[in-house]
């Protein structure tokens, strides 16, 4: 799982496969926005781990440190009271900044429920 | 006034009560809330600051509340985009405060912006720019 306290208040999972790692938020009563639909908060919170994520397999660099500089958040679809998935994808991975996209889905990736697209900063030691 | 913003962030469930979000303040286009420093809610292990996912839940909400404020009217809606800057991180053990504002409002959109800071608003750790869409008359 990753140690990460706010990833485990999301109680995300993480499943392992070709490529990026995908995290699996579980649904419950503490992602609820809105009735009867997840919260855009929740959403962007898991999307952002899930680039995080991305990066720091790209990266296999155990000693590297990141920081979120900006992320923007699209939200496609409401978000209903399901397990959501998430999985992001480094499109540059410089020697200090990575630019990092990611999509969240329910019922599959081809319709995802929201994406992000994040600048975070690296540093190597 | 047609709703109390106090008593909705009050009575909150969901995601806004996982993180102990709170009513400070609020005016006819702005609204103000608060998280206490929770260690369930860090990012970074080693220096204790806070995950940027909570900024994010409570300066949409903040920015949400806006959007009712200058409608008069608790009118359900679905974020259509949100973008955040992380100016800084956020000091550890210290409360979030987030003041969001709605600075133009049609029939279906809200458009809305806001900063987060942790104790000294002229030193903000985040600013926000976004959209909200009315959800009332579409299924």
């Amino acid at each position: 799982m990753i140690d990460i306290p706010y990833a485990r208040l999301l109680g995300l999972d993480i499943e392992h496969g070709e490529g990026a790692p995908v995290l699996v938020m579980p649904f419950d009563t503490g992602k609820l926005g809105r009735p009867g639909f997840l919260h855009g908060g929740a959403i962007g919170g898991l999307l952002e781990m899930a680039a995080v994520a991305a990066l720091l397999q790209q990266l296999d660099d155990a000693s590297a440190q990141w920081k979120p500089i900006n992320v923007t958040v699209d939200y496609m679809r409401g978000g209903r009271e399901l397990p959501t998935r998430a999985r992001g994808r480094v499109t540059r991975l410089g020697s200090r900044i990575a630019n990092v996209e990611a999509i969240a889905w329910q019922e599959s990736p081809e319709k995802p429920i929201a994406a992000a697209r994040m600048n975070i900063m690296i540093k190597r030691k | 006034m047609t709703f109390d913003l106090q008593a909705l962030v009050a009575r909150m469930e969901g995601h806004g009560r996982l993180l102990g979000l709170q009513y400070r303040a609020h005016g006819d286009d702005w609204a103000e809330l608060a998280i206490p420093y929770d260690p369930r809610q860090i990012g970074q292990v080693d220096s204790g600051v806070l995950a940027s996912g909570p900024i994010l839940t409570i300066m949409d909400v903040a920015t949400s509340a806006a959007v009712w404020l200058k409608r008069g009217a608790f009118l359900p809606h679905a974020t259509l985009d949100m973008r955040v800057d992380y100016l800084r991180p956020a000091t550890p053990g210290k409360t979030v405060i987030g003041r969001g504002e709605c600075y133009r409002l049609t029939r279906s959109i809200g458009f809305v912006r806001g900063q987060a800071h942790d104790g000294d608003p002229d030193d903000p750790i985040a600013h926000v720019a976004g959209t909200f869409m009315t959800t009332a008359d579409i299924s």
